[in-house]
C-alpha cells in the first residue's frame, strides 16, 4: 500500500501508473472477448470505414473492427510481455543467485554463458529461436524470455555478491542457517527493490520486442490480432486508411511510455542511490 | 595493458560459445537449405543431383565434421559459401556491411548532435519549464519504437508533401554520395530519434550530478564564468556515461537494424540475416552472427578504453 501511495505522489509515477492501469483493464477486456465487436469477424460491407459511431477506430481491409482488434492485440501483447518477463526474471534470479552463491568455477562458467548470450545480437537471437520453434505466442514468450535472462542474471549477481560479503550473512552462517535459507531470506529479500525496477523497465522492452517480432510476421499469427501485425498490415493502405496505422502505433507507443514512466518512478522511490541515474 | 590482454583473451572463448550456439540453432530450423534455395524446383532434382549439391555446400557431412570444417575455415579467413547467393559468405558480408556501418554512424551523429546540447540545456535549466519540456520530449522519444516512427515519417511525407522516401537500387557512398545520403537520412533519423532521447536523458543526469560536485562549486566561487564552468570543468566528467551509452548503442546498431532496414527497403546486414535465417542459409547465418558478435565485443572494449582516456583515475580490471 505504501508503495502505491509513493507512486501516486511521484509526478511521472502517477502518469505511468494511470496509463498502465488503463492498459491492464483494456488487456483483460480484450482477452475475455469483451470488445465492441468480434475482433476477427469480417463485416464485408463495411470495409475500410473511417472511424465513426459504430466503429470507433474504423475498419480494416477485411471489414474487421479496428478498436476490437486493438483491444485483443493489447491483451495479446501484454500476455507475451508478462510471461516473457516472468520467465526472464525467474531464470535470471536463479542463475544470478547461483553464480554469486556458488562462486568460483560456477560463477565463471555461468557468467561466460551469459556473455555469449549478450554478444549475440538480441533481436537476431529472438528471430532465430522463433524460426526454430515456429512462430506463435508461446514461442515469442520463450524467445523474449531467453533474450532478457542475461540482463536479469547480471542485475541479481552484482548486488548478491556484495550482500554475500556482508556481516549479517556471516552471522547467519555462524548461527547455523542453511544455505537455502540464507539465499532466499537474506539475499533474495534484499534484491526485491532492484528487481522490481528492472521488471518494470523490461516490460517496456518486451512489449517493444513483441511488437517488432509480430511486425516482421514472426510473432502472433493471423487472423489473431496483435499490435505489431496490425501496424505491418497498415503499410500498404497508409494513404487511404491512415487510421489503420495511427491507432496501433499510438497504442504501442503509449504502453511503452507507461512502463518507462512507472519504471523511472520506482527507481526514484525504491533506490535513492540511483536517483537521477541513467535510464 | 594487462587488462587489455585479459579482455582479449576472453574473446576466443565467447566467440566459440557464439559459434556453437548459432551452429546448433540454425540446424534446428525445420526444412533443408536445398529445398529452401530451389523452392518447388527442388522436387525435380534427381537424388544424385541433390547429393552433389549437398556435397558442394558441405552439408552432406555429420554435424561435427561440418562444425570442424567451419571453424578450420574461419582460421583461414574462409567463412564458407552462401547457398542463397552462391558466393563466399565473407564477400556477401563485406558488401552489406558499409551500409550498416554508415547508418550506425549517421544515427550516432544525429543522437549526439541533438541529445547532448538538449541534455546540457535541460541540466542548466533544472526544474524550469524548459527542462520539463526537454524531459517530456525525451521520454516520448525513448518510448517510440523505430517502426512506429518510421511509418509515421513515411506517412507524413507522402500524405503531407506527396513525396516518397528515396528507395530503389541502393547507391553506395563512394559512387553517388548525394543519392546515398538521400536514401539514408530518413532511416538515420528514425534510428537516431530514440538514440538521441537516451543521450539527452543521460547527459542531463550526468551533468546534474557533476554540477553539484565540490570542484564545480570551487570553480564557480573562484569566479569562473558560467560558460567556462560548464565547458571546461563539468562537461569532460559528464561525458563518461554518455560515451558508455553511445558505445553500447552503436554496438547494437552495427548488428543491423532489421526492422528499419525492412521499412525503408535497405540492403543492410540485419535484413540479410533475417532472409538468411528464413532461407536456412547455414553458412551465411553463422558467418554473419559471428561477425556481428565480434564487432559488438570490439566496440565494448573500445568503450572501456575510452573511460580511461576520459578519466585517468579509472583503473580497469580492478574489482
Amino acid at each position: 500500500m505504501r508503495i502505491l501511495r509513493a507512486i501516486f505522489s511521484h509526478g511521472s509515477g502517477r502518469i505511468g501508473g494511470i496509463i498502465v492501469s488503463v492498459y491492464l483493464l483494456v488487456a483483460i477486456l480484450g482477452m475475455l472477448g469483451l470488445t465492441p465487436h468480434n475482433p476477427i469477424t469480417q463485416y464485408r460491407v463495411d470495409r475500410l470505414h473511417a472511424p465513426n459511431g459504430a466503429y470507433w477506430m474504423g475498419t480494416d481491409l477485411f471489414g474487421r473492427d479496428v478498436a476490437s482488434r486493438l483491444m485483443a492485440g493489447v491483451g495479446q501483447s501484454f500476455t507475451v510481455a508478462f510471461f516473457s518477463v516472468a520467465f526472464a526474471t525467474l531464470a535470471g534470479t536463479v542463475l544470478g543467485l547461483a553464480a554469486a552463491w556458488l562462486g568460483r568455477r560456477w560463477d565463471g562458467v555461468l557468467m561466460r554463458i551469459m556473455d555469449v548470450l549478450l554478444a549475440f545480437p538480441a533481436i537476431l537471437l529472438a528471430l532465430l529461436i522463433v524460426t526454430v520453434a515456429g512462430p506463435g505466442t508461446w514461442t515469442s514468450v520463450v524467445a523474449i524470455g531467453i533474450v532478457y535472462t542475461p540482463i536479469f542474471t547480471r542485475v541479481v549477481r552484482g548486488p548478491a555478491l556484495s550482500l554475500k560479503a556482508r556481516e549479517f550473512v556471516d552471522a547467519a552462517r555462524t548461527f547455523g542457517s542453511s544455505s537455502s535459507y540464507i539465499v532466499t531470506r537474506h539475499l533474495l529479500l534484499n534484491l526485491v527493490a532492484p528487481l522490481t525496477v528492472q521488471v518494470t523497465l523490461a516490460l517496456a522492452w518486451a512489449l517493444l520486442t513483441e511488437a517488432g517480432l509480430s511486425f516482421l510476421g514472426l510473432g502472433t499469427q493471423p487472423p489473431a490480432a496483435s499490435l505489431g501485425l496490425m501496424l505491418s498490415d497498415s503499410r500498404n493502405l497508409m494513404e487511404t486508411a491512415p487510421w489503420l496505422m495511427i491507432f496501433p502505433g499510438l497504442a504501442i507507443m503509449i504502453s511503452i511510455l507507461g512502463f518507462n514512466l512507472l519504471g523511472d518512478a520506482l527507481r526514484d522511490i525504491l533506490d535513492p542511490k540511483m536517483r537521477r541515474a541513467p535510464a | 595493458m594487462n587488462y587489455l590482454m585479459r579482455r582479449l583473451a576472453t574473446f576466443p572463448l565467447v566467440l566459440l560459445g557464439v559459434s556453437i550456439l548459432v551452429f546448433v540453432a540454425i540446424r534446428m530450423v525445420p526444412g533443408d537449405s536445398i529445398t529452401a534455395m530451389l523452392g518447388t524446383e527442388a522436387g525435380l532434382l534427381t537424388p544424385a543431383q541433390r547429393d552433389s549439391l549437398a556435397a558442394y555446400f558441405g552439408i552432406d557431412q555429420p554435424w561435427f565434421v561440418q562444425y570442424w570444417r567451419w571453424i578450420g575455415g574461419i582460421l583461414h579467413g574462409n567463412l564458407g559459401i552462401s547457398v542463397t547467393y552462391g558466393r563466399p559468405v565473407l564477400d556477401v558480408i563485406v558488401e552489406r556491411f558499409p551500409l550498416t556501418l554508415e547508418l550506425a554512424i549517421l544515427s550516432m551523429i544525429i543522437a549526439l548532435a541533438v541529445g547532448m546540447p538538449a541534455g546540457i540545456f535541460a541540466a542548466t535549466h533544472n526544474e524550469k519549464l524548459s527542462d520539463l519540456g526537454v524531459r517530456i520530449v525525451a521520454m516520448i522519444g525513448q518510448s517510440t519504437p523505430s517502426f512506429v516512427l518510421g511509418l509515421l515519417i513515411i506517412y507524413t511525407l507522402s500524405a503531407g508533401f506527396g513525396v516518397l522516401p528515396a528507395m530503389g537500387e541502393f547507391a553506395p557512398l563512394w559512387q553517388d554520395p548525394l543519392r546515398n545520403l538521400s536514401q539514408l537520412i530518413l532511416p538515420a533519423i528514425t534510428l537516431g530519434f530514440a538514440f538521441a532521447a537516451s543521450v539527452t536523458r543521460i547527459s542531463r543526469s550526468a551533468m546534474l550530478d557533476v554540477l553539484s560536485d565540490d570542484y564545480v562549486r570551487t570553480a564557480r566561487s573562484k569566479g569562473a564564468s558560467a560558460r567556462s564552468v560548464i565547458w571546461r570543468h563539468a562537461l569532460p566528467n559528464a561525458l563518461i556515461p554518455v560515451v558508455t551509452l553511445s558505445g553500447i548503442e552503436f554496438g547494437y546498431l552495427l548488428g543491423g537494424a532489421v526492422i528499419v532496414e525492412q521499412i525503408y527497403a535497405l540492403p543492410g546486414l540485419g535484413r540479410m540475416v533475417l532472409d538468411a535465417i528464413q532461407q536456412r542459409d547455414y553458412a551465411l547465418v553463422q558467418g554473419a552472427v559471428l561477425f556481428i558478435a565480434f564487432n559488438f565485443m570490439i566496440v565494448n572494449l573500445l568503450v572501456d578504453l575510452a573511460y580511461v582516456a576520459l578519466d585517468p583515475r579509472i583503473r580497469l580490471g580492478e574489482p
